[in-house]
């Protein structure tokens, strides 16, 4: 017992240099802008860039977007799923695990050999864009919002409120909705981390984003994008302890879900 | 008409039929159960009446209206689940106040009935608990409120008492039947427990295989029960194979053992099986009645009663006498002659 807790930390130890190291790293080289002393120089050019506040804001935009129709699209799927069609709760998983599968780059140029020409033009709307998104957040969607459901008894809880004089856009609303909250929280903030983080597909169908331009900082100024890559480790963090935050203990609430 | 109305109910779920046929009247204010083993269709038939689903043949008519096909949200009856179904994020005065609120009601009139639900199951303190902070007795005594608060026209109970220790069981099974005597709400109680159903109810209904095997006040299922399987299902029966010796003075033999019957037998001759209730036989000869010698067989110490089991020939007769201080009891391997009277027995064409 005793030697195997030992072991465990060590390994634990060793995992985390591994992971922590090239982020300190990281961090320090950010902080050395100026050759003689650390400061935040970089960050301070980084945040006077206006070319950062337009394409965050963008990001943003794009993430907000996605968010809303990805929730629309999700929840009601994935409770009809559980009350109605059990059975094709496996396929469901199978097609939301699709991004996974289909890299980026390939995902991107079939949207553009799909949606370039009619019946469908879109690319030249955002449209494609965050279409794109809410296909790449689908599996941490629905795996949010499918261990939300299954923490709760669905379907009798459905039917308690039915029974009891509520129609189905109240029983979502009142009583479905305010039980998946660390669910759909834990949903959101992991679609927005991906989001605002996100390169491949905004670079190929060029829409404005926060991923392309770091990677443009990095051609001509390694010390402010290791600064911006920094920043959005951080917001990343930021979101998933807000997630812990908000679902820590409450009335009957949810673990916090999410494919991690 | 009655005031509840099941005519000829079916529900077939693909090829398989969990209900056939099946029709019953509740009156107003009575309290029904259907009582049967797991499957036999007793809460498909309940569901039926909620709304949850809609039946292949038949109409369910609630006074005077048609609510076959009515969404269970527009039917105005209360159910109360085996699994409390309480909604976790709400308190437990917003659960009861939940219909209230849906039904668009004034807030001092919710605050009002959810005070009087609450003094109602005895919980006047506890409305802004939430229900993982509640046992599950309690829980479900808010289940009932939920369901009582919006004043259904019939309430439904869906093995309300299953999740429950033995103790909880029984005090909350009279408070129910307390609760709906006073409020005199039509109900109709779902349970697998004969002794609850027995209880409990104004009228059983005995349920196998998606089909009614007989309708009664307790008293009637119990001690005169239609079919063999409600005779087996309600409460313990003892069977003792027995053949025909003069059938018109109701006169039969075991195993050499003669004995005499108050039933109509139709058989001229043969084997048929004598079912006999435990309380009905007791040790010792008594004048008149029936007598059986055995081996008592084993002994078993319930509390308020003592379980013995006589091996009679072939046949195991069970039969459970009163604990009375004082009393004393037969031994494993003792002999024993038990006595019955002859309108005891319940004859059954058959071996």
């Amino acid at each position: 017992m005793r030697r195997a807790g030992v072991w465990a930390w060590l390994l634990f130890g060793l995992g985390m240099i591994y992971f922590f190291l090239p982020l300190i790293a990281s961090f320090l080289f950010s902080l050395r802008k100026l050759q003689d002393r650390l400061s935040f120089e970089a960050y301070r050019l980084v945040f006077s860039d206006p070319g950062f506040a337009y394409s965050f804001g963008s990001s943003l935009r794009w993430a907000a977007f996605t968010i809303v129709i990805s929730l629309l699209l999700v929840v009601p799927t994935v409770y009809w799923v559980h009350l109605r069609a059990p059975r094709f709760r496996p396929i469901v998983e199978f097609i939301t695990l699709m991004p996974f599968v289909v890299p980026a780059v390939v995902l991107a140029f079939g949207l553009i050999r799909a949606y370039a020409r009619p019946p469908l033009m879109l690319t030249s709307s955002p449209a494609i864009l965050v279409g794109a998104y809410v296909v790449l957040s689908l599996p941490y969607m629905f795996r949010a919002v499918d261990n939300g459901l299954r923490a709760i008894d669905v379907r009798t809880l459905t039917e308690a409120a039915q029974s009891l004089g509520a129609g189905w856009v109240t029983v979502l609303w009142r009583v479905i909705f305010p039980n998946l909250r660390v669910a759909l929280l834990s949903g959101m903030f992991l679609t927005f981390a991906i989001v605002v983080g996100e390169y491949t597909f905004a670079a190929l169908l060029a829409w404005p984003a926060f991923g392309p331009y770091v990677v443009l900082t990095f051609q001509s100024k390694a010390y402010e994008a290791v600064a911006l890559s920094t920043l959005s480790f951080g917001l990343t963090w930021a979101s998933i302890g807000v997630i812990q935050w908000l679902g820590r203990g409450g009335p009957g609430q949810a673990q916090v879900a999410g494919a991690r | 008409m009655a005031f509840l109305d099941l005519n000829n109910i079916s529900k077939k779920f693909g090829a398989a039929a969990a209900v056939e046929d099946f029709s019953l009247e509740v009156q107003k204010g009575e309290l029904v159960s259907f009582l049967g083993p797991s499957g036999c269709g007793k809460t498909t038939t309940l569901r039926v009446v909620a709304g949850f689903e809609i039946p292949t043949t038949g109409a369910v008519v609630l006074s005077g209206e048609d609510i076959t096909r009515k969404p269970p949200h527009q039917r105005n009856v209360g159910m109360v689940f085996q699994a409390y179904a309480l909604f976790p994020n709400m308190t437990v005065s917003e659960n009861v106040g939940f219909g209230l609120k849906i039904a668009k009601k004034a807030r001092e009139e919710i605050g009002r009935r959810v005070r009087e639900m609450l003094d109602l199951i005895q919980m006047p303190q506890l409305g802004d608990r939430y229900p993982y902070q509640l046992s599950g007795g309690q829980q479900q005594r808010v289940a009932l409120a939920r369901a009582l608060a919006v004043q259904p026209q019939v309430l439904l109970l869906d093995e309300p008492l299953s999740a429950l220790d033995a103790k909880i069981r029984v005090e909350l099974r009279s408070e129910i039947r307390s609760i709906q005597q006073r409020l005199a709400i039509t109900t109709i109680y779902v349970t697998h427990d004969q002794e609850e159903a027995l209880s409990i109810s104004d009228r059983v209904v005995v349920m196998n295989a998606g089909r009614m095997e007989q309708v009664g006040a307790p008293y009637e299922i119990y001690n005169y029960p239609a079919t063999p399987f409600v005779a087996g299902f309600v409460g313990t029966l003892n069977q003792l194979k027995c053949t025909v010796i003069d059938a018109a003075a109701g006169l039969l033999a075991h195993n050499g053992q003669r004995l005499k019957t108050g039933a109509l037998i139709e058989q001229k001759e043969g084997a048929l099986t004598v079912m006999l209730r435990p309380e009905q036989l007791h040790i010792g000869v008594v004048e008149g009645e029936n007598q059986l010698s055995g081996k008592v067989e084993s002994v078993a110490f319930l509390g308020s009663i003592i379980r013995i089991v006589v091996r009679i020939g072939e046949a195991f007769l069970t039969l459970d006498v009163l604990n009375k201080r004082g009393h004393t009891l037969p031994r494993v391997g003792d002999e024993v002659t038990l006595s019955f009277p002859p309108h005891a027995c319940w004859v059954l064409p058959g071996p």
